[in-house]
């Protein structure tokens, strides 16, 4: 195929779209709604996996070390505790620290304490991968000088289950609607083009190959899908720009979990919404024309 | 030169279209295909043009065998041939120029060439001054003229016309076998199957007369011979 023809067909997709006026509107809408759900959708799953991650994160292992361990005891369960396979990081909290926390939480009286400091030192460890808190923990409770390992066991399984049975659920429910987005579109896209099937028909008399006609079908699918992506693309925007100017801040005091970054978030979805719009159009368009062809 | 040797047509339904038909027609022949309706006329023409294939037997157009043609090589085939039919078969969403432009831009044409020819044929057939009109802003006879430059725009030594003046009143009809007959003294064959009893009565040809899927009478200057 030579570069004019490839030329000529670009021409052919974007004429055949202001001149199909209804048709074009009716793909471009269907294509807007549906990329609109996804968009939204995605925006709202990826932000919950979001809080997921950082509730998972906060997850702690709090290593009591035992009351006789001295000093060069301690060095060393911290040089083990470091080097256990699976442990991200581990702070060192000595038992003076952890009754002023207390004091901090329950109030002046437990200053009383600090005269015979009943507590113990303490290190507060982080696992890697925070599913494998339990795992984890265990190993660090048959190290030497330890008295308990503590890091919510029953709460944590629960927390953890609840949070992939909810990420589970997020991808079957994306899956399910772009499944669902690709078969309104690919269908309106194919009504627009069966009211043109006499067109192929007669471009096949003329000495038209599969492919001369196919292209600008092609193109125009791509079109169209960019089209549709506008809207949402430019209402998810809006929409995340603000929940996040109100929330952001809130959040930030809360300091448990964050949403994600403006920035390189919503440049993502929006890439994944007109890649989208794209893919949806051209397969569409593909299959439509593909079943005129055999004339 | 176009030759058809012992071809015989039979469609999925059974119905037997073609019976072992044999015929040559020459570079340059202005042949009507007569007949009655359901007698295989629009099989004959549609087999010249590969829209239908022949169960058996040969048919040769400049040397190529269309029984055995790949599908792939059809739109070649096409290039070489004009088609014009009593449905005009225009693109409705494409203007005059872009109608006949378009037989030039599936062979790959330059942009200038293609602006020359499509202007140059258009003031054939009397349309120049409405190459920006649709199709569905002319009369019948316009249709059909945009149609019939279409067909020649690629200069194909066949032009096949299947009843041309089918949809057209009598007037028009004329006008249009006018167009026909200036092609024909270009040099360019042309086979047309008609129900104009009056045409062929009056512009005489070889007249090939199709029943029952055999050619019953091949004469030169002859007849229409059905009534009405």
């Amino acid at each position: 195929m030579k570069g004019r023809t490839l030329g000529r067909h670009f021409r052919e997709s974007l004429k055949s779209i202001s001149r199909n006026g209804w048709m074009t509107f009716a793909s471009v809408s269907a294509v807007t709604v549906t990329l609109l759900l996804v968009g939204v959708f995605v925006m709202i799953m990826m932000n919950l996996n979001k809080v997921a991650d950082d509730l998972e994160r906060d997850v702690e292992i709090k290593v009591y070390v035992e009351l006789t361990a001295d000093e060069t005891a301690i060095t060393k369960l911290e040089q083990e505790i470091k080097e256990t396979a699976g442990v991200a990081e581990a702070t060192y909290s000595p038992k003076g620290d952890e009754l002023k926390k207390l004091v901090v939480d329950f109030g002046e009286d437990l200053q009383l304490f600090e005269q015979q400091n009943p507590l113990h030192n303490v290190f507060y460890a982080k696992a890697s991968n925070p599913q494998e808190t339990q795992a984890v923990a265990e190993k660090l409770e048959r190290l030497d000088n330890t008295f308990e390992v503590k890091y919510g066991e029953g709460k944590i399984e629960k927390l953890f289950t609840f949070l992939n049975t909810g990420r589970n659920v997020g991808i079957v429910l994306i899956l399910a609607l772009l499944f669902t987005a690709m078969f309104l579109i690919s269908n309106t896209i194919r009504i627009t083009i069966v009211a043109r099937r006499r067109d192929i028909e007669i471009m096949k008399l003329v000495g038209a190959t599969n492919w001369f006609i196919r292209i600008p079908f092609i193109l125009e699918g791509m079109w169209l899908g960019i089209l549709g992506a506008i809207i949402p693309i430019t209402l998810v925007t809006l929409l995340y720009y603000n929940i996040y100017k109100v929330l952001a801040p809130k959040l930030e005091q809360g300091n448990l979990f964050q949403l994600l970054e403006f920035s390189p978030f919503i440049y993502q979805v929006n890439g994944l919404i007109l890649l989208m719009g794209v893919l949806i159009g051209i397969w569409g368009s593909f299959m439509s024309v593909r079943k005129f062809l055999r004339v | 030169m176009i030759e058809m040797i012992n071809v015989y047509k039979k469609y999925p339904n059974g119905i037997v279209a073609a019976n072992g038909i044999d015929v040559k027609i020459e570079q340059g022949d202005f042949v009507y295909v007569v007949g009655p309706s359901g007698a295989g006329k629009t099989t004959f023409i549609k087999m010249m043009y590969r829209e239908e294939r022949p169960t058996s037997g040969d048919i040769l157009i400049n040397g190529i065998n269309l029984a055995t043609l790949k599908n792939s090589k059809v739109p070649h085939l096409r290039r070489q041939i004009g088609v014009v039919f009593q449905d005009f078969k225009l693109l409705p969403r494409l203007s005059v120029y872009e109608n006949v432009a378009f037989a030039l831009e599936v062979i790959e044409e330059t942009p200038k060439v293609i602006r020359q020819k499509v202007m140059d044929v258009l003031e054939l057939v009397g349309l120049k001054s409405k190459a920006r009109m649709f199709p569905t802003e002319l009369s019948g006879g316009e249709q059909q003229r945009v149609s019939i430059a279409r067909s020649i725009v690629n200069t194909p030594k066949l032009v096949i016309a299947d009843e041309p003046t089918g949809n057209l009143d009598p007037e028009t009809s004329w006008e249009i076998m006018n167009i026909f007959e200036e092609i024909n003294a270009r040099g360019t064959t042309i086979i047309m199957a008609t129900h104009n009893r009056e045409i062929v009565n009056t512009i005489r040809h070889r007249v090939i007369a199709v029943e029952g899927g055999l050619i019953t009478r091949d004469e030169y200057g002859g007849e229409y011979g059905y009534e009405g």
